[in-house]
Protein backbone atom coordinates (compact mmCIF):
# COMPACT_ATOMS: atom_id res chain seq x y z
CA UNK A 1 0.00 0.00 0.00
CA UNK A 2 1.21 3.55 -0.74
CA UNK A 3 -0.20 6.41 0.86
CA UNK A 4 0.53 10.01 0.63
CA UNK A 5 1.70 12.20 3.84
CA UNK A 6 0.23 16.17 3.60
CA UNK A 7 -0.35 17.46 6.99
CA UNK A 8 -0.08 16.54 10.35
CA UNK A 9 -3.63 16.89 11.64
CA UNK A 10 -4.95 13.52 11.38
CA UNK A 11 -1.60 11.57 12.14
CA UNK A 12 -2.38 8.95 15.03
CA UNK A 13 -0.62 9.32 18.21
CA UNK A 14 0.32 5.20 17.12
CA UNK A 15 1.82 6.41 13.80
CA UNK A 16 3.76 8.91 15.15
CA UNK A 17 5.39 6.92 17.43
CA UNK A 18 6.09 4.29 14.84
CA UNK A 19 7.49 7.12 12.66
CA UNK A 20 9.96 8.16 15.36
CA UNK A 21 10.66 4.67 15.93
CA UNK A 22 11.41 4.27 12.13
CA UNK A 23 13.86 7.23 12.04
CA UNK A 24 15.86 6.12 15.26
CA UNK A 25 16.63 2.76 13.28
CA UNK A 26 17.78 5.09 10.21
CA UNK A 27 19.48 7.25 12.63
CA UNK A 28 21.46 3.81 13.69
CA UNK A 29 22.34 3.23 10.31
CA UNK A 30 21.57 6.12 7.92
CA UNK A 31 22.96 4.09 4.74
CA UNK A 32 20.61 1.31 3.19
CA UNK A 33 19.79 0.34 -0.16
CA UNK A 34 16.10 0.48 0.66
CA UNK A 35 15.20 2.42 -2.48
CA UNK A 36 17.49 0.69 -5.19
CA UNK A 37 15.49 1.20 -8.15
CA UNK A 38 13.20 3.70 -7.36
CA UNK A 39 13.01 7.04 -8.72
CA UNK A 40 11.88 10.05 -6.38
CA UNK A 41 10.77 13.25 -8.01
CA UNK A 42 11.59 16.30 -6.02
CA UNK A 43 9.19 19.09 -7.48
CA UNK A 44 9.93 22.41 -5.43
CA UNK A 45 7.39 25.09 -7.64
CA UNK A 46 8.96 27.48 -5.04
CA UNK A 47 12.37 27.34 -3.75
CA UNK A 48 13.56 25.66 -0.62
CA UNK A 49 16.94 24.76 -0.60
CA UNK A 50 17.53 23.61 2.87
CA UNK A 51 14.57 21.32 2.60
CA UNK A 52 15.22 20.08 -0.80
CA UNK A 53 18.37 18.76 0.19
CA UNK A 54 17.36 17.46 2.98
CA UNK A 55 14.69 14.99 1.11
CA UNK A 56 17.51 14.41 -1.83
CA UNK A 57 19.84 13.47 0.61
CA UNK A 58 17.43 10.83 2.39
CA UNK A 59 17.38 9.07 -1.15
CA UNK A 60 20.60 9.19 -2.09
CA UNK A 61 21.43 7.64 0.90
CA UNK A 62 18.93 5.14 0.34
CA UNK A 63 20.00 4.15 -2.63
CA UNK A 64 17.19 6.16 -5.21
CA UNK A 65 17.68 8.01 -8.24
CA UNK A 66 16.11 11.50 -8.12
CA UNK A 67 14.82 13.76 -10.71
CA UNK A 68 13.01 17.05 -10.23
CA UNK A 69 13.42 20.52 -10.13
CA UNK A 70 14.50 23.29 -7.55
CA UNK A 71 12.38 26.54 -8.90
CA UNK A 72 9.23 26.79 -10.88
CA UNK A 73 11.10 29.02 -13.24
CA UNK A 74 12.99 26.00 -14.26
CA UNK A 75 9.46 23.95 -14.79
CA UNK A 76 6.94 24.45 -17.20
CA UNK A 77 4.65 25.51 -14.83
CA UNK A 78 6.10 29.34 -15.88
CA UNK A 79 4.30 28.41 -19.41
CA UNK A 80 1.08 28.04 -17.84
CA UNK A 81 0.98 24.76 -17.19
CA UNK A 82 -1.50 23.73 -14.33
CA UNK A 83 -0.44 21.84 -11.05
CA UNK A 84 -2.50 18.71 -11.91
CA UNK A 85 -0.76 18.71 -15.36
CA UNK A 86 2.90 18.39 -13.91
CA UNK A 87 1.49 15.73 -11.61
CA UNK A 88 0.21 14.01 -13.74
CA UNK A 89 3.19 13.67 -16.13
CA UNK A 90 5.63 13.15 -13.43
CA UNK A 91 3.53 10.46 -11.64
CA UNK A 92 4.00 8.60 -14.46
CA UNK A 93 7.05 8.56 -13.98
CA UNK A 94 8.56 8.74 -10.15
CA UNK A 95 7.10 6.11 -7.64
CA UNK A 96 7.00 9.09 -5.35
CA UNK A 97 6.76 13.13 -5.38
CA UNK A 98 7.87 15.11 -2.45
CA UNK A 99 6.49 18.89 -3.55
CA UNK A 100 6.89 22.48 -2.02
CA UNK A 101 4.18 24.72 -3.55
CA UNK A 102 3.79 28.48 -2.25
CA UNK A 103 -0.16 27.98 -2.31
CA UNK A 104 -1.87 26.20 0.30
CA UNK A 105 -3.63 22.99 -0.25
CA UNK A 106 -1.64 22.15 -2.99
CA UNK A 107 0.03 18.78 -1.81
CA UNK A 108 -3.82 17.28 -0.71
CA UNK A 109 -4.77 18.51 -4.14
CA UNK A 110 -1.68 16.90 -5.83
CA UNK A 111 -2.39 13.53 -3.82
CA UNK A 112 -6.09 13.27 -4.71
CA UNK A 113 -4.75 13.27 -8.36
CA UNK A 114 -1.29 12.07 -8.76
CA UNK A 115 -0.58 8.57 -9.71
CA UNK A 116 2.24 8.20 -7.25
CA UNK A 117 2.07 9.24 -3.44
CA UNK A 118 2.82 12.69 -2.42
CA UNK A 119 4.96 13.92 0.43
CA UNK A 120 4.30 17.82 1.05
CA UNK A 121 7.31 19.63 1.53
CA UNK A 122 5.53 22.69 2.73
CA UNK A 123 2.19 24.13 1.12
CA UNK A 124 1.98 28.02 1.52
CA UNK A 125 1.32 28.91 5.27
CA UNK A 126 -0.53 25.84 5.61
CA UNK A 127 1.53 22.85 6.79
CA UNK A 128 4.93 21.57 6.90
CA UNK A 129 4.67 18.06 8.37
CA UNK A 130 8.01 16.63 7.95
CA UNK A 131 9.32 19.63 9.52
CA UNK A 132 6.88 18.90 12.31
CA UNK A 133 8.10 15.35 12.58
CA UNK A 134 11.58 16.43 12.86
CA UNK A 135 10.89 18.57 15.59
CA UNK A 136 8.76 15.56 17.15
CA UNK A 137 11.73 12.99 16.89
CA UNK A 138 14.13 15.90 18.54
CA UNK A 139 12.04 16.29 21.73
CA UNK A 140 11.79 12.85 21.77
CA UNK A 141 15.42 12.11 21.49
CA UNK A 142 16.11 14.67 23.73
CA UNK A 143 13.63 14.08 26.72
CA UNK A 144 13.25 10.42 25.95
CA UNK A 145 9.89 10.83 25.79
CA UNK A 146 6.76 12.84 24.22
CA UNK A 147 4.67 12.69 27.37
CA UNK A 148 4.23 15.40 29.97
CA UNK A 149 6.33 18.49 28.71
CA UNK A 150 6.85 21.81 29.02
CA UNK A 151 7.14 23.44 26.16
CA UNK A 152 7.67 27.12 25.56
CA UNK A 153 7.25 28.62 22.10
CA UNK A 154 8.81 31.90 21.57
CA UNK A 155 8.82 34.33 18.99
CA UNK A 156 6.21 34.45 16.30
CA UNK A 157 3.19 32.61 17.38
CA UNK A 158 1.34 34.69 14.94
CA UNK A 159 2.46 33.31 11.08
CA UNK A 160 4.21 30.44 12.30
CA UNK A 161 3.65 27.74 10.57
CA UNK A 162 5.98 25.07 12.41
CA UNK A 163 4.46 26.48 15.91
CA UNK A 164 0.94 25.68 14.97
CA UNK A 165 1.81 22.38 13.69
CA UNK A 166 4.03 21.21 16.74
CA UNK A 167 0.95 22.51 18.56
CA UNK A 168 -1.69 20.31 17.13
CA UNK A 169 0.94 17.02 17.09
CA UNK A 170 1.75 17.23 20.65
CA UNK A 171 -2.44 17.40 21.21
CA UNK A 172 -1.66 13.63 22.15
CA UNK A 173 1.06 13.59 24.89
CA UNK A 174 -0.13 16.06 27.44
CA UNK A 175 1.98 19.14 27.41
CA UNK A 176 2.31 22.32 29.25
CA UNK A 177 2.49 24.92 26.40
CA UNK A 178 3.94 28.67 27.08
CA UNK A 179 3.04 31.22 24.57
CA UNK A 180 5.93 33.74 24.49
CA UNK A 181 5.40 36.45 22.16
CA UNK A 182 4.86 40.25 21.22
CA UNK A 183 0.65 41.16 21.04
CA UNK A 184 0.55 41.61 17.53
CA UNK A 185 2.37 38.01 17.25
CA UNK A 186 0.92 36.35 19.75
CA UNK A 187 -0.70 32.88 19.31
CA UNK A 188 -3.69 33.39 17.22
CA UNK A 189 -7.78 32.63 18.57
CA UNK A 190 -8.34 29.60 16.66
CA UNK A 191 -5.22 27.56 18.14
CA UNK A 192 -6.14 28.69 21.30
CA UNK A 193 -9.83 27.43 20.73
CA UNK A 194 -7.97 24.15 19.66
CA UNK A 195 -6.07 23.74 22.31
CA UNK A 196 -9.08 24.00 24.80
CA UNK A 197 -10.99 21.42 22.72
CA UNK A 198 -8.40 19.14 22.55
CA UNK A 199 -7.21 19.60 26.16
CA UNK A 200 -4.12 21.38 25.92
CA UNK A 201 -2.62 23.55 28.99
CA UNK A 202 -1.10 26.82 27.95
CA UNK A 203 -0.62 30.19 29.70
CA UNK A 204 0.96 33.08 27.80
CA UNK A 205 3.36 36.00 28.41
CA UNK A 206 4.37 38.64 26.72
CA UNK A 207 7.87 38.73 28.71
CA UNK A 208 11.24 36.51 27.89
CA UNK A 209 13.71 36.68 30.66
CA UNK A 210 15.57 33.76 32.53
CA UNK A 211 12.22 33.70 35.14
CA UNK A 212 10.30 32.87 32.66
CA UNK A 213 11.98 30.01 31.31
CA UNK A 214 13.22 28.41 34.53
CA UNK A 215 11.08 25.34 33.90
CA UNK A 216 11.33 24.62 30.39
CA UNK A 217 12.15 21.33 28.73
CA UNK A 218 11.63 22.54 25.68
CA UNK A 219 12.27 25.82 24.41
CA UNK A 220 10.99 26.26 20.41
CA UNK A 221 12.72 29.89 19.31
CA UNK A 222 11.37 31.61 15.96
CA UNK A 223 12.11 34.76 14.42
CA UNK A 224 10.21 38.21 14.70
CA UNK A 225 10.29 39.38 11.24
CA UNK A 226 10.37 43.21 10.89
CA UNK A 227 7.91 42.84 7.49
CA UNK A 228 5.05 41.34 10.21
CA UNK A 229 4.16 44.44 11.80
CA UNK A 230 1.94 47.18 10.46
CA UNK A 231 3.27 49.44 13.73
CA UNK A 232 6.98 49.77 13.11
CA UNK A 233 7.41 51.41 16.60
CA UNK A 234 5.88 48.55 18.44
CA UNK A 235 8.68 46.22 15.97
CA UNK A 236 11.04 48.92 17.16
CA UNK A 237 10.57 48.23 20.72
CA UNK A 238 9.94 44.61 20.67
CA UNK A 239 12.84 43.52 18.42
CA UNK A 240 15.08 42.78 21.29
CA UNK A 241 13.00 41.12 23.71
CA UNK A 242 12.97 37.87 22.03
CA UNK A 243 16.28 37.20 21.71
CA UNK A 244 17.51 34.44 23.91
CA UNK A 245 21.56 34.91 25.31
CA UNK A 246 23.45 32.62 26.76
CA UNK A 247 23.42 34.39 30.51
CA UNK A 248 19.47 33.68 30.15
CA UNK A 249 20.20 29.69 30.81
CA UNK A 250 22.19 29.56 34.17
CA UNK A 251 18.65 28.36 35.94
CA UNK A 252 17.19 26.50 33.55
CA UNK A 253 16.85 22.97 33.71
CA UNK A 254 19.68 20.54 33.05
CA UNK A 255 17.31 18.69 30.44
CA UNK A 256 16.53 21.75 28.79
CA UNK A 257 17.06 21.90 25.15
CA UNK A 258 16.50 24.71 22.41
CA UNK A 259 15.26 24.01 19.09
CA UNK A 260 14.63 26.42 15.85
CA UNK A 261 13.49 25.29 12.67
CA UNK A 262 15.92 27.56 11.55
CA UNK A 263 17.25 29.76 9.21
CA UNK A 264 18.50 32.26 12.34
CA UNK A 265 18.64 35.32 11.96
CA UNK A 266 19.42 37.56 14.99
CA UNK A 267 16.89 35.54 17.73
CA UNK A 268 19.58 33.17 19.23
CA UNK A 269 22.63 34.99 19.92
CA UNK A 270 25.40 33.19 18.59
CA UNK A 271 27.12 32.88 22.39
CA UNK A 272 24.36 30.08 22.89
CA UNK A 273 25.99 27.90 20.21
CA UNK A 274 28.41 26.75 22.61
CA UNK A 275 25.53 25.71 25.20
CA UNK A 276 25.22 21.94 25.33
CA UNK A 277 21.48 22.71 25.97
CA UNK A 278 21.45 24.27 22.37
CA UNK A 279 20.07 21.65 19.37
CA UNK A 280 19.16 23.49 16.40
CA UNK A 281 21.84 22.45 14.48
CA UNK A 282 21.28 18.43 15.50
CA UNK A 283 17.70 19.20 15.23
CA UNK A 284 18.21 20.15 11.52
CA UNK A 285 20.26 16.84 10.80
CA UNK A 286 17.76 14.87 12.59
CA UNK A 287 15.47 15.87 9.54
CA UNK A 288 17.42 13.27 7.20
CA UNK A 289 16.57 10.48 9.34
CA UNK A 290 12.61 11.80 9.52
CA UNK A 291 12.27 11.92 6.11
CA UNK A 292 13.98 8.61 5.38
CA UNK A 293 11.53 7.09 7.24
CA UNK A 294 8.56 9.05 5.97
CA UNK A 295 10.00 8.16 2.25
CA UNK A 296 10.06 4.48 3.06
CA UNK A 297 6.05 5.06 5.28
CA UNK A 298 5.02 6.32 1.90
CA UNK A 299 6.37 3.68 0.12
CA UNK A 300 5.03 1.01 2.18
CA UNK A 301 8.52 -0.22 2.81
CA UNK A 302 8.86 -2.00 6.07
CA UNK A 303 12.02 -0.85 8.12
CA UNK B 1 -58.56 41.00 -2.77
CA UNK B 2 -58.27 42.93 -5.30
CA UNK B 3 -57.89 40.82 -8.51
CA UNK B 4 -55.86 43.28 -10.67
CA UNK B 5 -53.17 42.75 -7.67
CA UNK B 6 -52.91 38.91 -7.48
CA UNK B 7 -50.74 37.15 -9.74
CA UNK B 8 -52.26 34.10 -11.45
CA UNK B 9 -50.27 31.29 -11.90
CA UNK B 10 -51.56 28.06 -12.77
CA UNK B 11 -51.98 25.73 -9.86
CA UNK B 12 -49.15 22.87 -10.08
CA UNK B 13 -50.18 19.12 -10.88
CA UNK B 14 -47.09 17.46 -10.01
CA UNK B 15 -43.90 18.97 -9.01
CA UNK B 16 -41.97 20.91 -6.73
CA UNK B 17 -43.44 24.81 -5.31
CA UNK B 18 -40.59 26.64 -3.28
CA UNK B 19 -41.62 29.32 -1.32
CA UNK B 20 -40.19 32.05 1.29
CA UNK B 21 -37.72 32.97 -1.21
CA UNK B 22 -36.22 35.81 -0.22
CA UNK B 23 -36.32 38.07 -3.83
CA UNK B 24 -32.56 38.60 -3.87
CA UNK B 25 -31.92 34.93 -4.04
CA UNK B 26 -34.22 33.87 -6.56
CA UNK B 27 -31.83 33.60 -9.54
CA UNK B 28 -29.35 32.51 -7.35
CA UNK B 29 -31.66 29.49 -5.86
CA UNK B 30 -32.55 29.09 -10.08
CA UNK B 31 -28.97 28.89 -10.78
CA UNK B 32 -27.79 26.43 -7.83
CA UNK B 33 -30.99 24.22 -9.02
CA UNK B 34 -29.65 24.61 -12.39
CA UNK B 35 -33.56 25.22 -13.44
CA UNK B 36 -32.22 26.47 -17.06
CA UNK B 37 -31.22 22.69 -17.94
CA UNK B 38 -35.03 21.63 -17.20
CA UNK B 39 -37.25 20.91 -20.15
CA UNK B 40 -40.23 21.09 -17.74
CA UNK B 41 -42.84 24.31 -17.51
CA UNK B 42 -40.56 26.54 -14.73
CA UNK B 43 -42.50 29.65 -12.97
CA UNK B 44 -40.58 32.17 -11.13
CA UNK B 45 -42.11 34.93 -9.72
CA UNK B 46 -40.19 37.97 -8.46
CA UNK B 47 -40.20 41.08 -5.64
CA UNK B 48 -44.00 39.44 -4.85
CA UNK B 49 -45.80 40.55 -1.82
CA UNK B 50 -45.07 38.70 1.14
CA UNK B 51 -46.42 39.56 5.07
CA UNK B 52 -43.72 37.55 6.39
CA UNK B 53 -40.96 39.06 4.34
CA UNK B 54 -42.03 42.24 2.61
CA UNK B 55 -40.87 41.32 -0.89
CA UNK B 56 -40.70 37.09 -1.53
CA UNK B 57 -40.07 34.89 -4.78
CA UNK B 58 -41.75 31.80 -5.36
CA UNK B 59 -40.45 29.16 -8.15
CA UNK B 60 -42.73 26.22 -9.23
CA UNK B 61 -41.34 23.53 -10.69
CA UNK B 62 -43.30 20.97 -12.77
CA UNK B 63 -42.86 17.32 -12.78
CA UNK B 64 -39.65 17.69 -11.28
CA UNK B 65 -38.47 16.40 -7.63
CA UNK B 66 -35.17 17.80 -6.08
CA UNK B 67 -32.78 15.35 -4.01
CA UNK B 68 -31.43 15.64 -1.08
CA UNK B 69 -28.34 16.32 -2.84
CA UNK B 70 -29.44 18.97 -4.79
CA UNK B 71 -31.69 20.96 -2.31
CA UNK B 72 -28.39 20.92 0.71
CA UNK B 73 -26.62 23.26 -2.52
CA UNK B 74 -28.94 25.70 -0.96
CA UNK B 75 -28.36 25.63 2.50
CA UNK B 76 -25.29 28.12 1.94
CA UNK B 77 -27.16 30.67 0.88
CA UNK B 78 -31.01 29.83 1.69
CA UNK B 79 -31.21 27.55 4.59
CA UNK B 80 -34.60 28.65 5.61
CA UNK B 81 -36.48 28.26 2.08
CA UNK B 82 -39.28 25.64 2.52
CA UNK B 83 -39.60 22.63 -0.67
CA UNK B 84 -43.54 21.71 -1.05
CA UNK B 85 -43.92 18.74 -2.91
CA UNK B 86 -46.66 18.38 -4.96
CA UNK B 87 -48.94 15.38 -6.62
CA UNK B 88 -52.15 15.72 -8.32
CA UNK B 89 -52.54 19.44 -7.23
CA UNK B 90 -52.00 18.85 -3.27
CA UNK B 91 -48.65 19.27 -1.16
CA UNK B 92 -47.91 15.92 -0.02
CA UNK B 93 -44.71 16.90 2.15
CA UNK B 94 -42.82 20.19 2.73
CA UNK B 95 -38.82 19.43 2.61
CA UNK B 96 -37.04 21.94 4.56
CA UNK B 97 -33.27 22.37 3.59
CA UNK B 98 -30.39 20.65 5.50
CA UNK B 99 -26.90 21.47 5.74
CA UNK B 100 -24.84 18.31 4.42
CA UNK B 101 -21.41 17.72 6.28
CA UNK B 102 -19.71 18.43 2.94
CA UNK B 103 -19.35 21.06 0.42
CA UNK B 104 -18.60 20.29 -2.93
CA UNK B 105 -18.53 22.94 -6.26
CA UNK B 106 -20.66 25.16 -4.29
CA UNK B 107 -18.49 28.11 -2.33
CA UNK B 108 -15.65 29.42 -3.34
CA UNK B 109 -12.56 29.43 -0.49
CA UNK B 110 -11.98 33.02 1.18
CA UNK B 111 -7.81 32.76 1.12
CA UNK B 112 -7.04 33.99 -2.13
CA UNK B 113 -3.54 31.37 -1.66
CA UNK B 114 -5.87 28.30 -1.93
CA UNK B 115 -4.91 26.34 -4.52
CA UNK B 116 -8.91 25.66 -5.09
CA UNK B 117 -8.63 29.63 -6.21
CA UNK B 118 -6.10 29.18 -8.83
CA UNK B 119 -6.39 25.96 -10.41
CA UNK B 120 -9.10 24.40 -12.50
CA UNK B 121 -10.76 22.40 -9.81
CA UNK B 122 -13.82 21.78 -7.66
CA UNK B 123 -13.85 23.05 -4.51
CA UNK B 124 -14.78 20.93 -1.23
CA UNK B 125 -15.26 22.00 2.20
CA UNK B 126 -15.67 20.07 5.65
CA UNK B 127 -18.97 21.61 7.91
CA UNK B 128 -17.53 21.42 10.98
CA UNK B 129 -20.25 23.59 12.80
CA UNK B 130 -23.37 23.43 11.39
CA UNK B 131 -25.15 25.41 14.16
CA UNK B 132 -22.24 28.47 13.64
CA UNK B 133 -21.54 27.87 9.95
CA UNK B 134 -18.41 27.08 10.42
CA UNK B 135 -16.51 25.57 7.31
CA UNK B 136 -12.95 24.28 6.91
CA UNK B 137 -11.74 23.96 3.08
CA UNK B 138 -10.36 20.90 2.72
CA UNK B 139 -7.47 22.06 0.79
CA UNK B 140 -5.68 24.96 2.69
CA UNK B 141 -7.66 23.44 5.72
CA UNK B 142 -8.68 27.62 6.51
CA UNK B 143 -12.18 27.57 8.60
CA UNK B 144 -14.30 30.50 7.73
CA UNK B 145 -17.72 31.35 8.27
CA UNK B 146 -20.66 30.44 5.81
CA UNK B 147 -21.54 34.02 5.42
CA UNK B 148 -18.78 35.38 4.61
CA UNK B 149 -17.83 32.80 1.66
CA UNK B 150 -18.78 33.67 -2.01
CA UNK B 151 -20.95 31.13 -4.32
CA UNK B 152 -18.81 29.55 -7.26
Amino acid sequence: MTKSFVTIADLSKEKIMSLLEAAARFEANPNRKTLDGRVIATLFFEPSTRTRLSFETAVNRLGGRVIGFSDAATSSSSKGESLKDTIMMVGNYADLIVMRHHLEGAARYASEISPAPIINAGDGANQHPSQTMLDLYSIYKTQGTLENLNIYLVGDLKYGRTVHSLLMAMRHFNPQFHFIAPKELAMPNEYKIYCKEHGINYVEHTDFTEETIADADILYMTRVQRERFTDLMEYERVKDVYILKADMLKGTRDNLRILHPLPRVNEIATDVDDSPKAYYFQQAKNGLYVREALICDCLGIEI
Amino acid sequence: MNNKTSLMVAALKDGTVIDHIPSELVFTIASLLELDKLDSSVTIGYNLHSNKLGKKGIIKVADKYFSDEEISRLSVVAPNVVLNIIHDFDVVEKKEVIIPDELHGIVRCSNPKCISNNEPMHTYFHVVDKQQGILKCHYCEKEQNKSKVKLV
